[in-house]
Protein backbone atom coordinates (compact mmCIF):
# COMPACT_ATOMS: atom_id res chain seq x y z
CA UNK A 1 0.00 0.00 0.00
CA UNK A 2 1.15 3.63 -0.97
CA UNK A 3 1.55 5.95 2.16
CA UNK A 4 3.20 9.11 4.00
CA UNK A 5 5.53 7.90 6.92
CA UNK A 6 6.23 10.74 9.09
CA UNK A 7 10.40 10.53 7.72
CA UNK A 8 8.62 11.47 4.29
CA UNK A 9 6.87 14.01 5.37
CA UNK A 10 9.92 15.48 7.46
CA UNK A 11 12.31 15.20 4.50
CA UNK A 12 9.95 17.51 2.08
CA UNK A 13 8.65 13.86 0.14
CA UNK A 14 4.86 15.34 -0.95
CA UNK A 15 4.13 12.59 -2.76
CA UNK A 16 3.26 8.94 -1.91
CA UNK A 17 5.73 6.04 -1.98
CA UNK A 18 4.63 4.32 -5.36
CA UNK A 19 6.42 0.87 -4.73
CA UNK A 20 4.31 -1.14 -7.71
CA UNK A 21 6.95 -1.17 -10.08
CA UNK A 22 9.41 -2.56 -7.89
CA UNK A 23 6.73 -5.09 -6.46
CA UNK A 24 5.73 -5.99 -10.21
CA UNK A 25 9.40 -6.86 -11.30
CA UNK A 26 9.84 -8.47 -7.65
CA UNK A 27 6.85 -10.57 -8.79
CA UNK A 28 7.72 -11.35 -12.54
CA UNK A 29 11.16 -12.77 -11.34
CA UNK A 30 12.20 -16.44 -10.93
CA UNK A 31 12.46 -17.71 -7.43
CA UNK A 32 12.27 -14.90 -4.52
CA UNK A 33 14.51 -12.05 -6.14
CA UNK A 34 14.80 -9.60 -2.81
CA UNK A 35 14.71 -6.89 -4.59
CA UNK A 36 12.99 -5.37 -1.91
CA UNK A 37 15.58 -5.25 -0.04
CA UNK A 38 18.43 -3.95 -2.16
CA UNK A 39 20.40 -1.12 0.48
CA UNK A 40 22.28 0.45 -2.53
CA UNK A 41 25.87 -0.57 -1.42
CA UNK A 42 26.94 -0.83 -4.76
CA UNK A 43 28.92 -3.81 -4.80
CA UNK A 44 27.08 -5.38 -7.96
CA UNK A 45 28.07 -2.48 -9.72
CA UNK A 46 31.73 -2.08 -8.45
CA UNK A 47 31.88 -6.58 -9.30
CA UNK A 48 30.20 -6.21 -12.63
CA UNK A 49 32.81 -6.46 -15.43
CA UNK A 50 30.90 -5.00 -18.37
CA UNK A 51 29.34 -1.81 -15.86
CA UNK A 52 31.70 0.82 -18.14
CA UNK A 53 29.62 -0.16 -21.06
CA UNK A 54 26.12 0.95 -19.02
CA UNK A 55 23.69 2.98 -19.05
CA UNK A 56 23.20 2.46 -15.48
CA UNK A 57 24.63 -0.01 -12.92
CA UNK A 58 22.84 -2.29 -11.57
CA UNK A 59 22.44 -0.57 -7.94
CA UNK A 60 21.17 2.64 -10.04
CA UNK A 61 18.89 0.59 -12.07
CA UNK A 62 17.17 -0.85 -8.38
CA UNK A 63 16.79 3.28 -7.32
CA UNK A 64 15.22 3.76 -10.23
CA UNK A 65 12.45 0.66 -9.69
CA UNK A 66 11.84 2.00 -6.14
CA UNK A 67 11.11 5.50 -7.35
CA UNK A 68 8.97 4.02 -10.20
CA UNK A 69 10.96 5.43 -13.45
CA UNK A 70 9.42 2.67 -15.37
CA UNK A 71 10.14 3.81 -19.24
CA UNK A 72 13.60 5.08 -18.37
CA UNK A 73 14.61 1.65 -16.40
CA UNK A 74 13.05 -0.59 -19.68
CA UNK A 75 15.00 1.92 -21.77
CA UNK A 76 18.19 1.22 -20.06
CA UNK A 77 21.06 -1.00 -21.93
CA UNK A 78 21.88 -2.22 -18.75
CA UNK A 79 19.80 -5.69 -18.87
CA UNK A 80 20.94 -6.48 -22.38
CA UNK A 81 24.60 -6.02 -21.25
CA UNK A 82 24.50 -8.41 -18.56
CA UNK A 83 26.50 -11.05 -19.34
CA UNK A 84 25.07 -13.61 -16.43
CA UNK A 85 28.40 -14.29 -14.80
CA UNK A 86 26.55 -13.62 -11.57
CA UNK A 87 29.55 -11.99 -9.45
CA UNK A 88 27.17 -10.04 -7.94
CA UNK A 89 24.55 -12.63 -7.31
CA UNK A 90 27.27 -13.68 -4.83
CA UNK A 91 28.72 -10.76 -3.59
CA UNK A 92 25.31 -9.17 -2.35
CA UNK A 93 24.95 -8.96 1.02
CA UNK A 94 21.15 -8.60 0.80
CA UNK A 95 20.71 -11.71 -1.46
CA UNK A 96 19.23 -9.93 -4.34
CA UNK A 97 19.02 -12.40 -7.60
CA UNK A 98 20.08 -9.78 -9.32
CA UNK A 99 20.82 -11.65 -12.85
CA UNK A 100 17.11 -12.82 -12.88
CA UNK A 101 15.63 -9.33 -12.62
CA UNK A 102 18.07 -8.38 -15.32
CA UNK A 103 16.05 -10.92 -17.03
CA UNK A 104 13.23 -9.82 -16.22
CA UNK A 105 13.44 -6.94 -17.16
CA UNK A 106 14.55 -7.74 -20.80
CA UNK A 107 11.22 -9.65 -20.87
CA UNK A 108 9.37 -6.42 -20.15
CA UNK A 109 11.11 -4.03 -22.24
CA UNK A 110 10.22 -6.48 -25.14
CA UNK A 111 6.49 -6.80 -23.81
CA UNK A 112 6.38 -2.57 -23.66
CA UNK A 113 8.66 -2.16 -27.50
CA UNK A 114 10.89 0.35 -25.23
CA UNK A 115 14.30 -0.88 -25.98
CA UNK A 116 16.61 1.58 -27.76
CA UNK A 117 19.27 -0.82 -29.22
CA UNK A 118 17.19 -3.97 -31.37
CA UNK A 119 20.57 -6.20 -31.78
CA UNK A 120 20.15 -7.73 -28.40
CA UNK A 121 16.25 -8.64 -28.14
CA UNK A 122 16.17 -9.48 -31.72
CA UNK A 123 19.13 -12.12 -31.05
CA UNK A 124 16.85 -13.85 -28.14
CA UNK A 125 13.97 -13.72 -30.18
CA UNK A 126 15.85 -15.58 -32.93
CA UNK A 127 17.61 -18.15 -30.94
CA UNK A 128 14.44 -18.84 -28.91
CA UNK A 129 12.73 -18.75 -32.70
CA UNK A 130 14.96 -22.05 -33.56
CA UNK A 131 14.51 -23.72 -30.30
CA UNK A 132 10.78 -23.42 -30.80
CA UNK A 133 11.37 -24.74 -34.52
CA UNK A 134 14.02 -27.66 -33.86
CA UNK A 135 13.78 -28.48 -30.52
CA UNK A 136 17.73 -27.86 -30.87
CA UNK A 137 19.71 -24.67 -31.06
CA UNK A 138 21.06 -23.73 -35.05
CA UNK A 139 24.22 -21.99 -34.91
CA UNK A 140 24.78 -21.81 -38.46
CA UNK A 141 21.22 -20.36 -38.64
CA UNK A 142 21.38 -18.24 -36.22
CA UNK A 143 24.45 -16.29 -36.73
CA UNK A 144 23.74 -16.10 -40.78
CA UNK A 145 20.10 -14.64 -39.54
CA UNK A 146 21.57 -12.22 -37.16
CA UNK A 147 24.84 -10.89 -38.79
CA UNK A 148 22.88 -10.53 -42.14
CA UNK A 149 20.52 -8.07 -39.87
CA UNK A 150 22.65 -6.42 -37.51
CA UNK A 151 26.55 -6.73 -38.82
CA UNK A 152 27.01 -7.13 -42.20
CA UNK A 153 30.02 -5.27 -42.41
CA UNK A 154 31.49 -7.74 -39.65
CA UNK A 155 31.01 -10.48 -42.49
CA UNK A 156 33.49 -10.12 -44.56
CA UNK A 157 35.66 -10.27 -41.53
CA UNK A 158 34.42 -12.98 -39.77
CA UNK A 159 33.99 -15.23 -43.13
CA UNK A 160 37.66 -17.56 -42.33
CA UNK A 161 36.24 -18.16 -38.74
CA UNK A 162 32.72 -19.54 -39.91
CA UNK A 163 34.41 -21.46 -42.76
CA UNK A 164 37.07 -22.99 -40.21
CA UNK A 165 33.86 -23.93 -38.01
CA UNK A 166 32.31 -25.37 -40.76
CA UNK A 167 35.13 -27.53 -42.60
CA UNK A 168 36.06 -28.53 -39.22
CA UNK A 169 32.91 -29.94 -38.54
CA UNK A 170 31.92 -27.90 -35.85
CA UNK A 171 28.70 -25.86 -37.41
CA UNK A 172 26.47 -28.24 -39.08
CA UNK A 173 24.27 -27.05 -42.24
CA UNK A 174 21.04 -28.25 -41.09
CA UNK A 175 19.60 -28.34 -38.11
CA UNK A 176 18.81 -31.28 -35.79
CA UNK A 177 15.23 -31.78 -34.87
CA UNK A 178 14.29 -33.58 -31.78
CA UNK A 179 11.66 -36.68 -32.16
CA UNK A 180 8.98 -35.27 -30.17
CA UNK A 181 8.60 -31.77 -31.45
CA UNK A 182 4.82 -32.14 -31.16
CA UNK A 183 5.03 -32.73 -27.55
CA UNK A 184 7.34 -29.58 -26.89
CA UNK A 185 5.11 -27.18 -28.87
CA UNK A 186 1.72 -28.13 -26.80
CA UNK A 187 3.87 -27.45 -23.92
CA UNK A 188 4.92 -24.04 -24.89
CA UNK A 189 1.57 -23.25 -26.17
CA UNK A 190 0.31 -24.04 -22.78
CA UNK A 191 3.33 -21.91 -21.24
CA UNK A 192 2.82 -19.13 -23.13
CA UNK A 193 -1.41 -19.29 -22.42
CA UNK A 194 0.15 -19.41 -18.45
CA UNK A 195 2.20 -16.41 -18.45
CA UNK A 196 -0.85 -13.96 -19.94
CA UNK A 197 -2.86 -15.12 -17.29
CA UNK A 198 -0.55 -14.74 -14.43
CA UNK B 1 30.72 -48.22 -11.14
CA UNK B 2 29.60 -44.73 -11.27
CA UNK B 3 26.46 -44.18 -13.38
CA UNK B 4 25.08 -40.55 -14.22
CA UNK B 5 22.26 -39.48 -16.76
CA UNK B 6 23.72 -37.54 -19.28
CA UNK B 7 22.35 -33.89 -20.82
CA UNK B 8 25.01 -32.92 -23.11
CA UNK B 9 23.33 -29.97 -24.37
CA UNK B 10 23.53 -28.98 -28.46
CA UNK B 11 26.99 -27.56 -28.65
CA UNK B 12 28.30 -30.89 -27.63
CA UNK B 13 27.90 -32.03 -31.53
CA UNK B 14 28.45 -29.14 -33.13
CA UNK B 15 30.68 -26.41 -32.05
CA UNK B 16 31.83 -28.49 -28.66
CA UNK B 17 32.36 -31.49 -30.61
CA UNK B 18 35.74 -32.03 -29.56
CA UNK B 19 34.46 -32.12 -25.67
CA UNK B 20 31.91 -34.72 -26.39
CA UNK B 21 34.69 -37.04 -28.51
CA UNK B 22 36.99 -36.49 -25.53
CA UNK B 23 34.26 -37.47 -23.09
CA UNK B 24 33.73 -40.73 -24.54
CA UNK B 25 37.00 -41.74 -24.68
CA UNK B 26 37.54 -41.27 -20.90
CA UNK B 27 34.67 -42.67 -19.63
CA UNK B 28 36.37 -46.47 -20.23
CA UNK B 29 39.38 -45.86 -18.31
CA UNK B 30 37.17 -44.38 -15.39
CA UNK B 31 34.36 -46.53 -15.22
CA UNK B 32 31.74 -43.96 -15.49
CA UNK B 33 28.37 -44.74 -17.05
CA UNK B 34 26.49 -42.62 -18.68
CA UNK B 35 22.93 -42.81 -20.26
CA UNK B 36 22.33 -40.26 -22.57
CA UNK B 37 18.30 -38.02 -21.70
CA UNK B 38 16.14 -39.86 -24.42
CA UNK B 39 15.06 -37.16 -26.78
CA UNK B 40 16.48 -33.76 -24.27
CA UNK B 41 15.40 -30.47 -26.12
CA UNK B 42 17.86 -27.24 -26.23
CA UNK B 43 17.99 -25.25 -22.11
CA UNK B 44 17.39 -22.13 -24.03
CA UNK B 45 20.91 -20.93 -23.09
CA UNK B 46 20.77 -17.36 -21.82
CA UNK B 47 18.19 -16.37 -24.71
CA UNK B 48 15.09 -17.60 -23.17
CA UNK B 49 14.80 -16.87 -19.90
CA UNK B 50 15.21 -12.77 -21.06
CA UNK B 51 11.76 -13.43 -23.46
CA UNK B 52 9.07 -15.17 -21.04
CA UNK B 53 9.46 -16.84 -17.49
CA UNK B 54 7.29 -19.56 -17.90
CA UNK B 55 7.67 -21.15 -21.34
CA UNK B 56 11.84 -20.81 -20.22
CA UNK B 57 11.44 -22.91 -17.57
CA UNK B 58 8.45 -25.42 -19.03
CA UNK B 59 11.57 -25.90 -22.03
CA UNK B 60 14.30 -26.54 -19.03
CA UNK B 61 11.96 -28.60 -17.10
CA UNK B 62 10.86 -30.72 -20.15
CA UNK B 63 14.16 -32.24 -19.48
CA UNK B 64 14.19 -32.87 -15.81
CA UNK B 65 10.76 -34.31 -16.40
CA UNK B 66 12.02 -36.78 -19.39
CA UNK B 67 15.37 -37.25 -17.16
CA UNK B 68 13.17 -38.41 -13.90
CA UNK B 69 11.35 -41.19 -16.07
CA UNK B 70 14.37 -42.83 -16.89
CA UNK B 71 16.16 -42.31 -13.11
CA UNK B 72 16.57 -46.46 -12.63
CA UNK B 73 19.49 -46.84 -10.71
CA UNK B 74 20.62 -42.85 -10.16
CA UNK B 75 18.97 -40.18 -9.88
CA UNK B 76 22.11 -37.67 -11.15
CA UNK B 77 21.86 -35.92 -14.58
CA UNK B 78 25.06 -35.27 -15.27
CA UNK B 79 25.62 -31.85 -17.98
CA UNK B 80 29.09 -31.02 -19.62
CA UNK B 81 28.36 -27.83 -20.50
CA UNK B 82 28.06 -25.14 -17.27
CA UNK B 83 24.93 -22.97 -18.89
CA UNK B 84 22.94 -26.00 -19.38
CA UNK B 85 24.05 -26.90 -16.19
CA UNK B 86 23.08 -23.55 -14.64
CA UNK B 87 19.65 -23.37 -16.26
CA UNK B 88 18.53 -27.34 -15.39
CA UNK B 89 19.98 -26.67 -11.32
CA UNK B 90 18.23 -23.43 -11.54
CA UNK B 91 14.76 -24.82 -12.58
CA UNK B 92 15.26 -27.45 -10.01
CA UNK B 93 15.78 -24.80 -7.40
CA UNK B 94 13.77 -22.05 -8.36
CA UNK B 95 10.77 -24.86 -8.92
CA UNK B 96 11.02 -25.28 -5.30
CA UNK B 97 11.69 -21.68 -4.22
CA UNK B 98 8.66 -20.24 -5.55
CA UNK B 99 5.97 -22.77 -5.54
CA UNK B 100 3.49 -21.28 -8.08
CA UNK B 101 6.82 -20.99 -10.85
CA UNK B 102 6.73 -25.16 -9.91
CA UNK B 103 2.97 -25.57 -10.10
CA UNK B 104 2.58 -23.57 -13.63
CA UNK B 105 5.57 -24.90 -15.05
CA UNK B 106 3.72 -28.63 -14.46
CA UNK B 107 0.71 -27.11 -15.34
CA UNK B 108 2.88 -26.70 -18.98
CA UNK B 109 4.25 -30.13 -18.71
CA UNK B 110 0.88 -31.54 -18.20
CA UNK B 111 -0.24 -30.15 -21.74
CA UNK B 112 2.96 -32.76 -23.09
CA UNK B 113 1.72 -35.48 -20.75
CA UNK B 114 5.08 -34.87 -18.35
CA UNK B 115 5.35 -34.07 -14.66
CA UNK B 116 8.72 -32.91 -12.56
CA UNK B 117 9.02 -32.89 -8.53
CA UNK B 118 11.14 -30.56 -8.29
CA UNK B 119 14.11 -31.92 -6.18
CA UNK B 120 13.72 -35.54 -7.32
CA UNK B 121 17.04 -34.91 -8.98
CA UNK B 122 20.39 -33.99 -8.69
CA UNK B 123 21.83 -32.03 -11.25
CA UNK B 124 25.57 -32.09 -11.41
CA UNK B 125 28.40 -30.44 -13.44
CA UNK B 126 30.68 -33.16 -15.40
CA UNK B 127 33.95 -31.58 -13.35
CA UNK B 128 32.22 -32.30 -9.75
CA UNK B 129 31.54 -36.07 -10.53
CA UNK B 130 34.88 -36.50 -12.12
CA UNK B 131 36.71 -34.69 -8.83
CA UNK B 132 34.35 -35.51 -5.84
CA UNK B 133 32.76 -39.18 -7.32
CA UNK B 134 35.64 -40.84 -9.31
CA UNK B 135 38.46 -38.74 -7.40
CA UNK B 136 41.75 -37.17 -8.02
CA UNK B 137 42.91 -40.98 -6.98
CA UNK B 138 41.82 -42.80 -9.28
CA UNK B 139 42.62 -40.31 -12.28
CA UNK B 140 46.00 -40.08 -10.71
CA UNK B 141 45.58 -44.20 -11.55
CA UNK B 142 44.50 -43.49 -14.27
CA UNK B 143 47.20 -41.44 -15.91
CA UNK B 144 49.91 -43.60 -18.18
CA UNK B 145 51.14 -40.30 -19.77
CA UNK B 146 51.98 -37.56 -17.55
CA UNK B 147 51.47 -33.93 -19.21
CA UNK B 148 54.48 -33.03 -16.91
CA UNK B 149 56.29 -29.67 -18.47
CA UNK B 150 52.33 -28.33 -20.35
CA UNK B 151 52.50 -25.15 -18.96
CA UNK B 152 48.48 -24.21 -18.31
CA UNK B 153 46.07 -21.72 -17.10
CA UNK B 154 42.78 -23.61 -15.56
CA UNK B 155 39.65 -21.31 -16.45
CA UNK B 156 36.44 -22.20 -15.07
CA UNK B 157 34.48 -19.60 -16.41
CA UNK B 158 31.68 -18.26 -14.61
CA UNK B 159 28.16 -19.88 -14.86
CA UNK B 160 29.70 -23.18 -12.73
CA UNK B 161 30.78 -21.91 -9.70
CA UNK B 162 28.25 -19.39 -9.47
CA UNK B 163 25.47 -18.69 -8.19
CA UNK B 164 26.43 -22.53 -6.84
CA UNK B 165 22.83 -23.19 -5.57
CA UNK B 166 23.82 -26.22 -4.46
CA UNK B 167 27.09 -25.04 -2.40
CA UNK B 168 28.90 -27.67 -4.55
CA UNK B 169 32.00 -25.58 -5.36
CA UNK B 170 34.73 -25.32 -3.43
CA UNK B 171 34.73 -20.89 -3.75
CA UNK B 172 32.57 -18.96 -5.97
CA UNK B 173 35.21 -16.96 -7.07
CA UNK B 174 38.49 -19.08 -6.94
CA UNK B 175 37.24 -22.52 -7.22
CA UNK B 176 40.45 -24.87 -7.50
CA UNK B 177 38.41 -28.07 -8.76
CA UNK B 178 39.98 -28.12 -12.40
CA UNK B 179 43.46 -26.62 -10.87
CA UNK B 180 43.61 -29.89 -8.58
CA UNK B 181 42.59 -32.35 -11.63
CA UNK B 182 44.93 -30.98 -13.28
CA UNK B 183 47.84 -31.18 -11.58
CA UNK B 184 46.89 -35.31 -11.08
CA UNK B 185 46.97 -35.19 -15.03
CA UNK B 186 51.08 -34.30 -13.86
CA UNK B 187 50.22 -30.71 -15.62
CA UNK B 188 52.15 -27.50 -14.87
CA UNK B 189 49.23 -25.57 -13.54
CA UNK B 190 49.81 -21.62 -13.21
CA UNK B 191 47.83 -19.42 -10.82
CA UNK B 192 45.30 -17.47 -12.99
CA UNK B 193 43.15 -15.12 -10.70
CA UNK B 194 41.05 -14.69 -13.73
CA UNK B 195 39.47 -17.86 -13.64
CA UNK B 196 36.04 -17.10 -13.23
CA UNK B 197 35.91 -13.73 -14.99
CA UNK B 198 33.25 -13.56 -17.94
CA UNK B 199 34.39 -14.78 -21.70
CA UNK B 200 31.45 -12.11 -22.69
CA UNK B 201 28.88 -15.14 -22.86
CA UNK B 202 26.68 -13.81 -25.62
CA UNK B 203 28.40 -10.92 -25.86
CA UNK B 204 30.04 -11.68 -29.27
CA UNK B 205 26.78 -12.09 -30.62
CA UNK B 206 25.50 -8.49 -29.67
CA UNK B 207 28.00 -6.69 -28.63
CA UNK B 208 31.56 -7.37 -30.31
CA UNK B 209 33.66 -4.50 -28.07
CA UNK B 210 32.39 -5.78 -24.70
CA UNK B 211 33.64 -9.15 -26.03
CA UNK B 212 36.89 -8.03 -27.30
CA UNK B 213 37.47 -6.51 -24.06
CA UNK B 214 36.44 -8.89 -21.61
CA UNK B 215 38.52 -12.11 -24.39
CA UNK B 216 40.95 -9.78 -24.10
CA UNK B 217 41.80 -9.53 -20.28
CA UNK B 218 41.46 -13.35 -20.11
CA UNK B 219 44.30 -14.37 -22.98
CA UNK B 220 46.63 -11.22 -22.38
CA UNK B 221 46.80 -12.30 -18.84
CA UNK B 222 47.13 -16.27 -19.36
CA UNK B 223 49.82 -15.32 -21.64
CA UNK B 224 51.81 -12.62 -19.12
CA UNK B 225 51.42 -15.40 -16.92
CA UNK B 226 53.62 -17.77 -19.17
CA UNK B 227 50.71 -20.49 -20.18
CA UNK B 228 51.22 -22.52 -23.39
CA UNK B 229 47.48 -22.86 -23.21
CA UNK B 230 44.11 -22.45 -21.54
CA UNK B 231 42.01 -25.20 -20.54
CA UNK B 232 38.39 -25.29 -19.93
CA UNK B 233 35.05 -26.57 -18.78
CA UNK B 234 32.44 -24.71 -21.01
CA UNK B 235 31.42 -25.04 -24.55
CA UNK B 236 30.56 -21.33 -24.64
CA UNK B 237 34.23 -20.19 -23.25
CA UNK B 238 35.74 -22.43 -25.60
CA UNK B 239 33.87 -21.16 -28.31
CA UNK B 240 34.65 -16.88 -27.36
CA UNK B 241 38.18 -17.35 -26.66
CA UNK B 242 39.14 -20.25 -30.04
CA UNK B 243 36.97 -18.26 -32.47
CA UNK B 244 37.19 -15.06 -31.50
CA UNK B 245 40.71 -14.88 -30.50
CA UNK B 246 41.32 -13.99 -33.95
CA UNK B 247 38.65 -10.72 -34.16
CA UNK B 248 39.66 -9.68 -31.03
CA UNK B 249 43.31 -9.47 -31.77
CA UNK B 250 42.12 -7.49 -35.38
CA UNK B 251 40.28 -4.87 -33.06
CA UNK B 252 43.48 -4.60 -30.28
CA UNK B 253 45.80 -4.54 -32.92
CA UNK B 254 47.66 -7.62 -30.79
CA UNK B 255 48.97 -11.18 -32.20
CA UNK B 256 47.97 -13.88 -29.27
CA UNK B 257 48.10 -17.29 -29.97
CA UNK B 258 46.46 -18.52 -27.00
CA UNK B 259 45.12 -22.75 -27.51
CA UNK B 260 42.38 -23.01 -25.05
CA UNK B 261 41.50 -27.06 -24.60
CA UNK B 262 38.71 -28.85 -23.11
CA UNK B 263 40.13 -30.26 -20.03
CA UNK B 264 38.75 -33.86 -20.73
CA UNK B 265 40.97 -33.76 -24.27
CA UNK B 266 44.02 -32.90 -21.88
CA UNK B 267 42.40 -35.93 -19.68
CA UNK B 268 42.21 -38.28 -22.57
CA UNK B 269 46.35 -37.62 -23.75
CA UNK B 270 46.98 -38.25 -19.81
CA UNK B 271 45.34 -41.78 -20.19
CA UNK B 272 47.25 -42.28 -23.62
CA UNK B 273 44.56 -42.01 -26.21
CA UNK B 274 45.84 -40.36 -29.62
CA UNK B 275 45.49 -36.60 -30.33
CA UNK B 276 42.79 -37.69 -33.16
CA UNK B 277 40.62 -39.81 -30.43
CA UNK B 278 39.82 -36.80 -28.70
CA UNK B 279 39.05 -34.00 -30.68
CA UNK B 280 42.28 -32.23 -31.32
CA UNK B 281 42.68 -30.38 -34.25
CA UNK B 282 39.33 -29.02 -34.41
CA UNK B 283 39.74 -25.57 -32.10
CA UNK B 284 40.61 -22.58 -34.73
CA UNK B 285 44.10 -21.57 -32.26
CA UNK B 286 46.14 -24.24 -33.26
CA UNK B 287 47.10 -26.13 -30.02
CA UNK B 288 50.30 -27.71 -32.36
CA UNK B 289 53.19 -26.05 -30.46
CA UNK B 290 52.45 -26.27 -27.10
CA UNK B 291 51.64 -29.89 -27.06
CA UNK B 292 54.65 -30.58 -28.66
CA UNK B 293 56.23 -29.48 -25.15
CA UNK B 294 55.02 -32.97 -23.88
CA UNK B 295 56.06 -34.78 -26.90
CA UNK B 296 52.39 -34.96 -28.22
CA UNK B 297 52.31 -34.75 -32.02
CA UNK B 298 49.17 -33.15 -34.18
CA UNK B 299 49.08 -34.13 -37.35
CA UNK B 300 48.47 -31.23 -39.86
CA UNK B 301 45.38 -31.55 -41.05
CA UNK B 302 45.37 -28.15 -43.09
CA UNK B 303 48.39 -26.71 -45.21
CA UNK B 304 48.48 -22.78 -43.91
CA UNK B 305 47.50 -20.64 -47.02
CA UNK B 306 50.39 -19.61 -49.59
CA UNK B 307 51.38 -16.20 -48.60
CA UNK B 308 50.06 -13.44 -50.54
CA UNK B 309 52.02 -12.14 -53.72
CA UNK B 310 51.28 -8.57 -53.78
CA UNK B 311 50.05 -6.79 -50.69
CA UNK B 312 47.44 -4.49 -52.67
CA UNK B 313 44.94 -7.13 -53.81
CA UNK B 314 41.20 -6.57 -54.60
CA UNK B 315 39.51 -3.80 -52.37
CA UNK B 316 38.06 -5.41 -49.74
CA UNK B 317 36.21 -4.12 -46.42
CA UNK B 318 38.22 -2.85 -43.67
CA UNK B 319 37.74 -5.00 -40.60
CA UNK B 320 36.65 -3.78 -37.43
CA UNK B 321 39.35 -2.36 -35.15
CA UNK B 322 39.15 -0.26 -31.89
CA UNK B 323 40.79 3.04 -33.90
CA UNK B 324 38.60 2.87 -36.44
CA UNK B 325 36.57 5.65 -34.97
CA UNK B 326 38.84 7.83 -34.50
CA UNK B 327 40.65 7.21 -37.57
CA UNK B 328 37.29 8.49 -39.18
CA UNK B 329 36.47 11.37 -37.14
CA UNK B 330 40.05 13.01 -38.15
CA UNK B 331 39.11 12.68 -41.85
Amino acid sequence: MPHMTDERVRAGMTREEDLSLLNEVSMKTAGVSHLEMCIQCGTCGGSCPVAADMDHTPRMLFAMLRAGMREEVLRSNTPWLCVSCYHCVVRCPQEVHIADVMYTLKGMAIHAKLYTDSTAPHFSQTFVGMVETFGRGYELGLATRHYLRHFPLRLPGMMPMGLGMISKGRMAITPKRIKHMDQLTKILDRAKELELTS
Amino acid sequence: MNKYLLYPGCSMDSSAKAYMESLNSIVEPLDLHLEEIEDWNCCGATEYLGINLIPAYSLIARNLALAAKQTDSTRTVVAPCSACYLNLAKADYYMQERPTLGAKVNEALAAGGLEYKAGMLDVRHLIDVLVYDVGLDAIRKAVTHPLSGLKVVPYMGCMLPRPDYQHRWSDHEHPTELDDLLRALGADVIDYPLTTSCCGGHMTQIGPETAFELIHRLVSDADERGAQMMVTVCPMCQMNIDAYQNEMNHFFGTDFHMPILFFTQLMGLAFGKEPGEVGIGVELVSSRNALAHIGVEVPVTQEPAAPRKKDEGLPMPRRWTKHEGKKEAVK
